[in-house]
């Protein structure tokens, strides 16, 4: 029994469908029956313990792996099973990773550089310059991760969370409608992790952001609709006071019943 | 491209010193003085720096896949061979009734009786005849290890193989076709290769002005090579093969199709490496399979380590120096040669991960927290460190 809240399957906004999905390896159910609706715009936060299949839904969703049955749509009609990653970036879903990859030889503003949209074949990369109306949205983009004075610095050398940002901000280079974002505030302080949250809440409503988090204290700060994962399935959708006090995530959590809820 | 975008200062005054000395002054010291005099540059010697000057050339070809692409191929001498072998077929045609045999055949083509084998062709196999063209032969150096090169990293890169998985297929792709070229019937002399050349365009080979020709288009191939693989290191392509070896996983999930660039860079290095070799034979004067055994293609990633990786100079110094000390060893100590190129390899990854090149750099870092630390505590002593290697980051996702 999947448990929704202000859902209704029936309405046609979702950026992101996923119904009926399986995924088997080697025996191992990563997924089973997995159904997700997520609206145009959104900000949603995917929580669940470990091997709760959250890595692999980000992998199904950007075409690393291919579900066993299910459909997966993009926006209306965009069956993302039959794509891989490039193809599927290209319509608009970015994806930062969980540690941080970003190019550690390459400038700060070579590394949004190489994330706008266009130049993608070997013969343009071959021939391409780059453009004022380039530069002038990397300029805005660094300004936006508050890295607008360190485009001249080699992104290797840079603070881990200063890299978390910048792996955002080449989402955003991106122009991708859809970002998925795997547990950007690991190891961050928490000045960053808030201004990480600042950020992303500015950037929900012009893009859909989903969220791998297992820090409360960030899910509650940027407040979004949750999503609970176990054993590959979801197991409840909600608010995070919703989720926190739902007697089953607390089971799954902990492995029993009756814990203070705070500890989750 | 203005010059000035393409290369630093100190860059084109080294490189204008550097080939001055090879186009210039060591032909016109070979040329203009007598053999006894002290400044005379010997055929010899210009004929040994060219043998070295095609190493470079093929050491800049391993850079190009490993130090910047993160693609360490173990087999980049098959495609050293090819080209060689490609030349080396016009140059076995063009010894004409000189050999051993005093017929047009190739010697080995009659020992082996081809004549019985291609008896319409007089002993030549059909696949020889074009080689009599100089022309055919100079565009098979260029189109023959391409096409090996575009079929193995097409199968390679769209089925993934990275890594060790990549350096090894190379390994075994340069095995299989040398274990194939030492067969008598695959109609390329089998083990003793190809050898024994008299003429190239009509010249003499051992003609001093052949020799020097030739040590010139080796110095002129070595500098293309070097402007080719620096243009493409300030091209966009370039900034996507660097951010290829260090996260190919945020390129593919950039919405860039990862294997399309390294299937280029793959063929690209194949043509560089192949040219070095076409430039080889007709100076070495032979060509056998034993080239292409897998030793000499790990022997190439040695110069490239020695000299420094991820740069265009590293290679070209590593590949002389090394070869250098080989000539020197092989010749005063030759039991010991092994114990020294491996020894070499190992103090050099291990205290010298950047190569020769990285040297200064590491002098200077070293000097300034010798400095820093004297600052602050006069009486500790500073020790040495050794720099850990990092292989490639491989990213996680």
């Amino acid at each position: 029994m999947i448990e929704r809240t202000n859902l209704n399957p029936q309405h046609k906004e979702f950026i992101l469908t996923l119904e009926g999905v399986n995924k088997t390896f080697d025996g191992f159910k990563a997924i089973s029956a997995l159904n997700f609706y997520m609206d145009t715009g959104e900000l949603r936060t995917i929580i669940g313990p470990n091997g709760a299949g959250k890595s692999t839904m980000m992998d199904l969703i950007t075409g690393r792996t291919q579900p066993d049955s299910g459909r997966i749509e993009f926006g209306k009609n965009t069956d993302l099973t039959r794509l891989n990653e490039y193809q599927i970036n290209r319509l608009g879903i970015g994806r930062k990773f969980q540690t941080p990859s970003v190019y550690i030889d390459h400038t700060v503003f070579e590394n949004i550089l190489l994330s706008l949209p266009g130049t993608r074949s070997v013969w343009e990369a071959l021939f391409s310059r780059v453009t004022p109306a380039q530069r002038d949205r990397i300029q805005q983009i660094l300004t936006t991760i508050r890295l607008q004075d360190k485009g001249e610095v080699k992104a290797g050398t840079l603070a881990h969370g200063q890299k978390q940002w910048l792996e955002i901000g080449m989402l955003l280079a991106q122009d991708a409608k859809l970002l998925l974002v795997d547990e950007p505030a690991a190891g961050m302080t928490d000045e960053e992790t808030a201004r990480t949250g600042e950020l992303l809440l500015s950037l929900a409503g012009q893009h859909s952001i989903i969220v791998i988090e297992h820090d409360m204290a960030f899910v509650r700060q940027i407040a979004s609709k949750v999503t609970v994962l176990h054993q590959g399935t979801v197991l409840c959708e909600g608010t995070v006071d919703e989720v926190q006090s739902n007697e089953r995530v607390i089971e799954v959590y902990l492995g029993r019943k009756h814990e203070p809820k705070k500890t989750l | 491209m203005s010059i000035k975008r393409l290369l630093s200062k100190t860059e084109t005054i080294s490189l204008c010193i550097g080939f001055f000395v090879i186009l210039v002054v060591l032909p016109f010291l070979n040329a203009f003085f007598p053999e006894n005099h002290p400044l005379h540059v010997s055929a010899f010697t210009l004929t040994l720096l060219s043998k070295y000057l095609c190493y470079a050339v093929l050491a800049l070809s391993v850079d190009l896949l490993w130090g910047y692409t993160g693609l360490l191929s173990l087999g980049q001498c098959l495609f050293f061979s090819l080209g060689g072998y490609a030349l080396g077929m016009y140059l076995m045609l063009k010894i004409g009734p000189r050999g051993q045999y005093h017929t047009n055949l190739p010697d080995f083509m009659v020992f082996l009786e081809f004549p019985k084998r291609f008896p319409e062709t007089g002993g030549l196999p059909p696949h020889w005849i074009p080689f009599q063209h100089f022309w055919f032969a100079a565009a098979a150096v260029v189109w023959v290890p391409a096409l090996v090169a575009l079929i193995f990293g097409f199968l390679a890169f769209r089925s993934r193989i990275k890594g060790v998985y990549f350096s090894i297929l190379t390994q075994a792709l340069t095995y299989a076709a040398c274990l194939m070229f030492f067969r008598n019937d695959f109609t390329f002399g089998g083990n003793n290769g190809l050898t024994d050349f008299k003429e190239i365009l009509g010249c003499e080979l051992n003609a001093p002005s052949t020799r020097r020709a030739l040590f010139i288009a080796t110095g002129l191939l070595l500098l293309g090579s070097y402007l080719l693989c620096r243009w493409l290191t300030i091209t966009r392509f370039g900034k996507i093969q660097r951010a290829i070896r260090d996260s190919e996983n945020r390129v593919l999930f950039s919405g860039y199709a990862t294997a399309n660039f390294k299937l280029f860079v793959f063929v690209l290095a194949a043509v560089i490496a192949s040219l070095g070799g076409a430039l080889f034979v007709p100076q070495v004067g032979i060509i056998n399979p034993s080239e292409m055994g897998t030793d000499k293609s790990l022997e190439a990633v040695v110069w490239v380590a020695v000299g420094g990786r991820g740069t265009l100079i590293g290679p070209i110094l590593g590949a002389i120096g090394v070869n250098w000390l080989k000539s020197y060893a092989t010749h005063s100590m030759p039991e010991y040669w092994n114990y020294i190129l491996g020894g070499l390899f190992i103090v050099m990854t291990v205290f010298f991960p950047k190569g020769i090149v990285g040297i200064p750099g590491q002098v200077r870092a070293l000097h300034q927290r010798w400095a820093a630390t004297h600052e602050t505590e006069p009486a500790i002593e500073t020790g040495m460190v050794a720099p850990v290697i990092v292989a490639n980051p491989e990213e996680k996702p």
